[in-house]
């Protein structure tokens, strides 16, 4: 420890443990002829990932790992834009990754990308189609867990990373997490999927399609051709809405808000706000509505529908692919999560058990619902911290 | 990669360990915080697997990069392939098991051979207890009340043995042990076994 501190820390903003300002960046390919063919048939390109880095890739290449975004989330896990932390929001994982964290940016490179279809800097519906110079809106070819994971290989070939340490990621995150082990289990060394599942249950797949509904009997959405005028602001905050509540749970939100009322002591007796839960999903929405497009909900929500891993991960050539690759695998589950239930993340290690693989298991007691991967939490940091560094380099 | 092992591990547990050939596959059922297979793994290179219903001390094995799945034991176990491993341990936790043939089943099943420990319900202070005192019997070993007690079964040396024969396993080795009460000491008992060891430990193996 020297005494004098260096001028650079004395002057730093940012927090010490904090990956500092960060850089937003893009990786464009699949330029046509040469486009990329999806899980469907169709072909898409060009396409740009957007994506984010911190760290320092070892002179081997041999210390990536790649993180994955749930649904709505985008490439920035750590840090900050600006020069001023006091007033930016930190990246959306910035407990858990930068210099000492459970993901030690002083040990390992971080990577992490927007997810294809998305609306965050990578390609998807409200990209401008090459052909028509438009967005593309509906016109955008259905994408899948399995095409998202596609591109983000595209990019880390790019980065010239041929095996990364580990592929972290919650909820849509740990189904793209899952989906590299069996795409390309010869390029993991080691996966987390938290809070996630092999496959939507019909109770997820039914959330999924009220929050679609929304957006499509919304006025507004003109079958996804919405980019020139007022868009479906309506739908997708009630979509967003929906979404909430399954990411929570009935302990947490009577813990949250009970039947409390929202500024006031008595019921309005009209359709206005009276219980704060109500005020809560309505902020959530109308939040959500200035960040995130309707068409992307409905393209990602579909592929997580589609998503399913059950049938794959049990055929012989997946199996012995596998056995051959030899992961290491951390699987995470919440007991409050009712979306992604522990029994879930178990047939998830059921399955696993049939392929050889080494792996490690805990369900977290935590009240939060879905959502808890998101909130600081210290038995999250410990397990993840000591599982990567159980891990062997080589 | 796991963190070293600063404490000396149970005496039973050594014992276990000394049978293990190294490079061996493992599951540890009921692993606890980890110290056998964290010594395993660093001193006879084993590829290990615990599993442990406790979530902290599942995590605290995970946290120090053990291979560990949170759960029940008799569930768990249940999923694996056909000798998944050379080595299955049961240790200290037999005398707890609802079904005790049907879990031995399956760990002979999904092991080459299945390392068995138990506190021995014959030990002789067991006996004058009973007799002298006409109370349910305490010991180190066995330290809880009747009413609160997770022992359901009460196992001797030689009812292991010849359950062991009557279900069709070969036992391959068998030591009976005398620990002190930290259990971090103790000796292998060769006189009068049934009546002077507070342990035993045995290495079954499915007849054929």
């Amino acid at each position: 420890m020297s005494a004098i501190p260096s001028i650079e820390t004395a002057t730093s903003p940012f927090p010490h443990d904090s990956v500092g300002k960060v850089k937003k960046q893009q990786f464009t390919f699949a330029e046509p002829p040469g486009e990329l063919v999806l899980e469907s048939g169709a072909r898409l390109g060009p396409i740009t990932i957007a994506y984010e880095t911190y760290g320092t890739l070892s002179p081997a290449k041999d210390n990536a790992i790649l993180i994955a975004h749930a649904f709505s989330g985008d490439a920035h896990v750590a840090g900050y834009y600006t020069d001023d932390p006091t007033t930016e929001k930190p990246g959306w994982w910035d407990f858990m990754v930068g210099p000492g964290k459970g993901i030690d940016t002083d040990t390992y490179f971080v990577i992490c990308t927007n997810i294809l279809g998305s609306c965050m800097g990578s390609t998807g519906p409200s990209s401008i189609s090459p052909e028509t110079g438009e967005p593309y809106g509906m016109e955008f070819p259905m994408v899948t867990i399995g095409d998202m994971v596609a591109a983000q290989k595209c990019l880390i070939d790019h980065l010239g990373i041929s095996r990364l340490h580990a592929v972290i990621g919650g909820s849509v995150g740990g189904m793209q997490v899952l989906e590299w082990c069996v795409r390309y289990p010869h390029m993991v060394r080691s996966a987390i999927p938290i809070a996630t599942t092999m496959r939507h249950s019909a109770l997820a797949i039914a959330f999924n399609e009220i929050a679609r509904q929304a957006i499509m009997a919304d006025p507004n959405w003109r079958h996804g051709d919405y980019y020139a005028g007022q868009k479906p602001d309506m739908g997708l905050a009630v979509a967003r809405m929906v979404g909430h509540v399954t990411y929570l749970s009935d302990e947490a939100m009577r813990r949250k808000f009970g039947r409390q009322l929202q500024n006031k002591d008595d019921f309005s007796y009209d359709f206005g706000i009276d219980f704060q839960v109500e005020s809560y999903l309505r902020h959530q929405g109308s939040k959500f509505v200035q960040r995130f497009d309707a068409n992307s909900l409905l393209y990602i929500t579909k592929a997580a529908d589609y998503f399913d891993l059950k049938d794959t991960i049990s055929t012989p050539s997946c199996i012995d692919d596998l056995h051959k690759a030899h992961l290491k695998f951390l699987v995470i589950s919440y007991s409050s999560d009712w979306l992604y239930p522990t029994y879930q993340a178990k047939e998830l290690i059921q399955a696993l058990k049939r392929t050889g693989q080494d792996m490690s298991f805990c369900e977290i007691e935590a009240d939060c619902g879905h959502d808890a991967f998101l909130i600081k939490d210290i038995r999250l940091t410990n397990l993840i911290r000591g599982f990567l560094h159980g891990v062997p380099r080589n | 990669m796991v963190s070293p092992v600063t404490e000396t591990i149970r005496f039973d547990l050594q014992v276990i360990a000394d049978w293990i050939e190294p490079g061996s596959r493992v599951l540890d059922l009921g692993c606890g915080k980890g110290d056998l297979l964290a010594w395993l793994t660093a001193n006879k290179q084993i590829v290990g697997t615990g599993i442990e219903l406790d979530k902290e001390k599942a995590a605290y094995c995970i946290g120090r990069g053990l291979s560990v799945l949170q759960g029940d034991l008799s569930e768990e176990v249940a999923d694996y392939p056909d000798k998944s491993f050379d080595y299955v341990i049961l240790s200290q936790t037999l005398q707890q098991i609802y079904e005790p043939a049907q879990l031995l089943y399956s760990l002979s099943r999904i092991g080459r051979r299945v390392i068995v420990s138990f506190p021995n319900f014959s030990h002789y202070t067991i006996r004058l207890q009973l007799m002298f005192s006409g109370h349910a019997p305490k010991n180190d070993q066995l330290p809880y009340s009747w009413y609160d007690t997770p022992n359901i079964r009460v196992i001797t040396l030689s009812d292991f043995q010849k359950f062991a024969r009557d279900v069709g396993y070969t036992i391959v080795k068998e030591i009976a042990i005398n620990t002190n009460s930290a259990n971090s000491s103790g000796s292998v008992v060769d006189f009068l076994p049934n009546l002077r060891a507070t342990y035993g430990i045995f290495v079954i193996e499915k007849k054929g």
